[in-house]
This record gives structure tokens, C-alpha cells and sequence, in this order.
């Protein structure tokens, strides 16, 4: 069931736009994330949904019903902040029951409600402190504590992780997904530049870029189809390498000369008409393979980067080349290939192909 | 010699003596008393660290204790004795307490102060508590800000002046210049009533001029205060269903409530001192008389500095604790 569905959304700041187009449709029980460069407007949508901004054009529905000028609290929504937002003069517990004060529900149901969601979150030990007196951690919990207590249709995140220290983050993270699946019917939308917190949460990514939605689809088909050259590179750590070259042969798989030299083979089939075709190759670091035959790229090894369980390789440019550096991502330790002259492949399945920064998939 | 001469002069011997002083106290005490030489000279450069920042403290701590420390002592001192006309004093012990505590002006005085400590800066506080949340988001709210605030320029005794205008009465058959009769008339008033001698309400009549001045400072500080709440927790009440009292009343005002206590306190203590609206509008008479100016009529118009000191004492009592809260709350705020 369609739970909440965006169509056409669009916000602008007088003659500013930010965000044209937008739209989606979200299941019921989907953990959508949104993720994208710093800018890209992926808070001002949550917000816009949250009821916090103004929906500039376009519908935003929840449960069918439009919900453009509902005011926030009867969307059926509940938000957790980046800087948790507590209320600093009230303890954990009147914080989580606040909300349903303000609704006058009864005494005897807030405490339950309270009881239940720190239960969730093992907060039991903290009802009665200030939020001063928690560490981050607890306070993010807190934060999450006061959503639940409202069981919402829909629960909204706003980078709730970026506040904590690394080791906390990677816990919260865990203690987030494990809450997903305690609560299968909830739907949640998370917003996170963190692509980590994006592949390991998201039921669906959506990626926004350039004032609109630049792919949905679940991490792996991110990661393994992207539909063009921002996706491309904005998924995967490090991002694909771009080669530029040309088409030289067509059909079934595709054959491109590199500019740099090398001659890559694509499974994506072309029609006769693309022959000549000025294209770009995209190959993620981690699909490149050494090679002794004919090469996709040779280059000399400028340095080395060893992590133990993979060691990446950073090709030294021409002296004028403003494209990024070339990096293959090898696994293992691999010794003594600073300076060198390498030679590196990949398998025709992994070897994407854009024209125009679209990628040429059928 | 031309007095622009000689104001240079004092400024320019002045800031030499400090320089001075500063400048041969630390070498004495480098070269002469510790000298950072010989068998001792680690000792000695702690030691001479020790005792530094005194020689830095003790123009200030000598000029406090000659104006403030000094007057106290000597103000209790003079409260305790009666002045001999022609020279001399004599001990009187609490005679002079026990002649104010028997005089019906000092305890209209005692009432009246009360009644200003309650009034005034809680309406002072809670006036720039609005307006300064009024104003927050409007575009002309700044402006609205600026004159508000502008009262707090103007002396006590001018703003005494523009309120006895206000205040102003004229004969019946002539037009009215003070604002307050010429509303009442046009209301349909008969007789222009004399505001300032209507006893008890015009305790009320003096105490809006000192709101009327306050209400600036409490808005300024206030206003940066509100500013200073994370706009995520007001949000988050905005998502939470809080109405905009709701919001107003139990999320930004708890959170800024130590500002506001030390916006009260500050203010408390202007009112328990004031004296200069008092003096300026009715001299204390049709019963609005107040500490402060009892304490001038004691002293300066009767002569008798006995009863005059020990109103005096009185008045810093009352200020003490005040001042001791409001210094602690200030700085809990800055925690």
C-alpha cells in the first residue's frame, strides 16, 4: 500500500528553485533514505514532508490524503533531529510525553506509552534525568523515544547520526536497524550524506542531486546499475573511475578505444549507429584485476594506500589533466608497486558505459 | 592657566603615575625584593608570581575600599550617633532606629518600596518579555525595538519631567495639556482629576514611569535570550501539536528562565533604590514617599544625618541579598 506518495514537488525561495519534480511513492514498511552532496535540498524535503516548509508546488500525500496545508502534528508524522532537540528543562520522561500531553491523552496511557518506548530503547534508568546528564548516544535515543511514544505513520530522520563519534554512530546505526525490524508496519525516511548509513539502512536509496531525484532503487541496484554518471560515482567508496573514449565496435557487447590507450569490453549491447560514439567508461576501483594481456589501463603507480584487507592504487596523471586520478582497488597486501607501471582489467559485466552522462544500459 | 591646559595635564600625570606605579612595583619586586639570582632564585620567581597579582589588583581594591567599603562602615558609624550642633557628635546607639521605626513616614516609605518591588519589575519583566517575543519576526520589529528601547536613554528625572506632562492638570474651563486628563475628558470625565495627589493610585502613576524605562533593558536582554533557544527544539513542539502558547509558556520561557530571573533581580534593585522620579514628581508627598528619598529628606533637608544613616542602612539590607541572588544567578546563566 502506498503510504506516502509525492508527486511533482517542487520548493523555491522566491526566484530560487530548489527542488523541481520530485516525484515518489513510498510502501508502507519501507525505510527510504535520502541521500545526497551537501545542498542538494535533501532536508528541505524532509522538512517539506515534516510540514516544517512550505510546499511550494506539487502534492505530498500520506495515506492518500493530501496533506500540503496540515499542520505538522496531524500528518501522522514524527521527526528526530540531527541536534536531537530535546527539551532541555524537562526530563527524559516528560520529553517523550510531551507530545501526548499537549494531545490530553490520559495519564494512565502516557505513562504506558512511555514506559513501552524505553523499554524499545533502554532508556528504563534515565526517565528522571535531565538530558544534560546523557551522553550523545542516549540523547539520539531519547530523540527516537519521543517519535515512537506518538506511534507515527511515518517516522522522519534528519541525519540523526552526524553528532556522534564514529564507534557510536556504527552502534546507533545497528540499534536503528534492529528498531526497523521490531517495527515492520512503520515507515521511515532517512536523510544522511553518509552513503554507509544510506547502503546498510535503506530499503530504497534516493539519490537527489541537481534540484531533483537523480535514481531510486534498492543499494545494490545503485551500486550495480546506476543510471548515470553522478550515481555512478556518488555510490561506492572509492567513486568509479570515468574513462573517456570511443565507441569502435557494436552489438551484443560493446568495444571501446580508450583515449588513454587501452581497449575495455562492455556487456551492454549498442546498436550500428553508436559506432564512433564519444562515451565514457566507468569501472569501480574494486573491479579492476591485474593483467598480463591486453589492458584497460596502464598506468605508473604514483602511491599506495595499504589497508590490509585492500590496497588502492593511485595512477599518476599527465601533468595538465584536470580529470581525476585513476584508482584500482586490489585485495589483499599487495607490495612494491609504488612507481611501477601496471597494467589493469576488468570483466566485460563490470565495465559501465554513459553517454552523456547517462548510462547506456537498455 | 586655560582648563583644556590643565584637563590635559591631570590626564596626561595621571596615566604617567599609573604607568609608574605598575612599571617600579613589578621591578622592586623583580629586582630588589625576589631577584631571580642566586642560590634561591626558583623560590624566588614563584614567590615573586605570588605576590604579582596583587601589585595589579591593588589600585582597584584601594579605590573600591575608599569609595564603597569605607562610606559603609562610616554610614553605620553615623547611624549610631547624633551630630551636637556647632561641631562634635555624640553616641546614641539605636536611638535613631528606634525614632525612625516610630515615624508613620517611614513605614508609608517602607509600604511604598514594597509595593514598587512587586509592581515594578514584574511588569517591566513581563512587558519586555513580549515585546521582545512580538517583535522577534516581524521586518519592522527592530524599528519597534529601537524606540522601546529608547526610554532607557533618557535620565530619571527627564523621563520624571515628560510623565508630570502626561500627569498635567489645567482648570476645568481650559483645554487640556496633559494627555492622561484630556483622554479621561474625552471618555466623558467632568472634572480634570490632579493624578499625581490621588493617594495610593499615584504611587501606581510614578512606578509606570520606571516600567516605562525598564521595559527596554528587560526587552533587550530577553530578546537576545530568545534568540539563544535552538530553533530544533521549537520545531520539534511545532511537530509535537504545541500551540504557539504552548511553545511561548512551556518551551522557550523555561529555557531562558535564569535570564529572566536575572532581568528581575537587576531591576528589583534599580527600584529599591530609586529615588529621582520620586523627588522630581511629588517629593514624596500625597503618601508616595520612598526609601530613598526619605533618606535624602533625613539627611540633606532636616540635617539629621543619625536618622538619615540609618535609613540608609535599611536601604542596603534590602539591596544585599538581592545582589548576592543576582550575581550567583548571572553566573549560573553563564555556565
Amino acid at each position: 500500500m502506498s503510504e506516502l506518495k509525492l508527486t511533482d514537488v517542487a520548493k523555491t525561495y522566491g526566484p530560487v528553485k530548489v527542488l523541481k519534480d520530485i516525484n515518489l511513492d513510498i510502501q508502507t514498511g519501507e525505510l527510504i533514505v535520502f541521500v545526497g552532496p551537501s545542498g542538494c535540498g535533501k532536508s528541505t524535503l524532509l522538512r517539506m514532508i515534516a510540514g516544517l516548509e512550505k510546499i511550494s508546488g506539487g502534492t505530498l500525500e500520506i495515506e492518500g490524503q493530501v496533506m500540503n496545508d496540515v499542520p505538522p502534528a496531524q500528518r501522522g508524522i514524527a521527526m528526530v533531529f540531527q541536534s536531537y532537540a530535546l527539551y532541555p528543562h524537562m526530563t527524559v520522561r516528560e520529553n517523550m510525553a510531551f507530545a501526548l500531553k499537549i494531545a490530553k491523552v490520559p495519564a494512565a496511557e502516557i505513562d504506558a506509552a512511555v514506559k513501552r518506548a524505553a523499554q524499545i530503547l533502554q532508556l528504563e534508568p534515565f526517565l528522571d534525568r535531565l538530558p544534560k546528564a546523557l551522553s550523545g548516544g542516549q540523547r539520539q535515543r531519547v530523540a527516537i523515544g519521543r517519535a515512537i511514544v506518538r506511534d507515527p505513520k511515518v517516522y522522519l530522520f534528519d541525519e540523526p547520526l552526524s553528532n556522534l563519534d564514529a564507534a557510536l554512530r556504527v552502534a546507533t546505526r545497528i540499534e536503528i536497524a534492529r528498531l526497523k525490524e521490531a517495527m515492520p508496519d512503520s515507515t521511515m525516511i532517512y536523510v544522511t550524506h553518509d552513503q554507509v548509513e544510506a547502503m546498510t539502512l535503506a530499503s530504497r536509496i534516493v539519490v537527489l542531486a541537481n534540484k531533483g531525484i537523480a535514481q531510486v532503487g534498492t543499494p545494490l541496484e545503485l551500486y550495480e546499475t546506476p543510471d548515470n554518471e553522478f550515481v555512478a560515482q556518488f555510490i561506492g567508496s572509492p567513486s568509479m573511475n570515468l574513462l573517456p573514449g570511443k565507441i569502435t565496435q557494436t552489438g551484443p557487447q560493446t568495444t571501446v578505444q580508450l583515449d588513454g590507450g587501452g581497449v575495455a569490453v562492455s556487456t551492454i549491447p549498442t546498436q550500428p549507429e553508436d559506432q564512433g560514439r564519444s562515451v565514457n567508461v566507468g569501472i569501480r576501483p574494486e573491479d579492476f584485476v591485474l593483467t598480463e594481456d591486453a589492458p584497460v589501463f596502464q598506468g605508473c603507480v604514483d602511491f599506495t594506500e595499504a589497508l590490509g584487507e585492500v590496497t588502492l592504487l593511485y595512477f599518476a596523471k599527465e601533468k595538465d589533466d584536470a580529470s581525476e586520478a585513476v584508482i584500482a582497488k586490489l585485495p589483499g597486501i599487495q607490495r612494491n608497486l609504488r612507481g611501477q607501471t601496471v597494467s589493469v582489467a576488468a570483466a566485460p559485466e563490470k565495465v559501465h558505459l554513459f553517454s552523456n552522462g547517462q548510462s547506456m544500459r537498455p | 592657566m586655560h582648563p583644556a591646559i590643565q584637563g590635559l595635564l591631570t590626564i596626561a600625570i595621571g596615566v604617567s603615575a599609573c604607568v609608574g606605579y605598575f612599571y617600579l612595583s613589578n621591578q622592586i619586586l623583580d629586582k630588589v625584593l625576589f631577584p631571580p639570582r642566586g642560590p634561591n632564585a626558583g623560590r624566588n620567581i614563584n614567590r615573586a608570581n605570588m605576590i604579582r597579582p596583587w601589585l595589579f589588583l591593588f589600585p582597584a581594591l584601594a579605590a573600591l575600599g575608599l569609595y564603597l567599603a569605607y562610606p559603609v562602615v562610616e554610614t553605620l558609624r553615623l547611624s549610631l550617633t547624633d551630630r551636637v550642633p556647632g561641631g562634635g557628635y555624640t553616641w546614641a546607639g539605636l536611638d535613631n532606629y528606634i525614632q525612625m521605626a516610630n515615624e508613620p513616614k517611614f513605614w508609608e516609605a517602607m509600604r511604598n518600596n514594597m509595593l514598587w518591588l512587586i509592581v515594578v519589575p514584574a511588569m517591566s519583566t513581563a512587558f519586555g518579555l513580549l515585546v521582545a517575543q512580538l517583535t522577534d519576526r516581524i521586518r519592522w520589529g527592530n524599528l519597534a525595538k529601537s524606540l522601546i528601547f529608547m526610554p532607557m536613554a533618557i535620565s530619571f528625572v527627564g523621563a520624571s519631567v515628560i510623565w508630570k506632562l502626561v500627569y498635567d492638570t489645567r482648570p476645568a474651563e481650559q483645554d487640556q495639556i496633559g494627555m492622561l486628563n484630556a483622554l479621561y475628558i474625552f471618555f466623558g470625565g467632568t472634572d480634570p482629576q490632579t493624578w499625581l495627589t490621588i493617594p495610593f493610585w499615584n504611587n501606581f502613576f510614578l512606578m509606570i514611569v520606571l516600567v516605562w524605562i525598564q521595559t527596554g533593558f528587560a526587552m533587550v536582554i530577553l530578546s537576545a535570550a530568545l534568540r539563544g533557544i535552538p530553533e530544533e527544539t521549537v520545531e520539534a513542539a511545532v511537530l509535537d501539536g504545541a500551540n504557539p502558547f504552548q511553545i511561548f509558556f512551556r518551551i522557550k520561557v523555561p529555557q531562558i528562565k535564569t535570564t529572566i530571573l536575572v532581568v528581575w533581580t537587576t531591576i528589583t534593585i534599580t527600584v529599591l533604590k530609586v529615588f529621582d522620579i520620586v523627588f522630581a514628581m511629588t517629593n514624596g508627598q500625597w503618601e508616595t514617599q520612598v526609601l530613598a528619598n526619605y533618606m535624602y529628606d533625613k539627611l540633606f533637608r532636616a540635617n539629621d544625618w543619625g536618622v538619615g544613616s540609618a535609613s540608609a542602612m535599611v536601604i542596603m539590607l534590602l539591596v544585599a541579598p538581592i545582589l548576592v541572588w543576582n550575581v550567583r544567578n548571572a553566573r549560573k546563566e553563564m555556565e
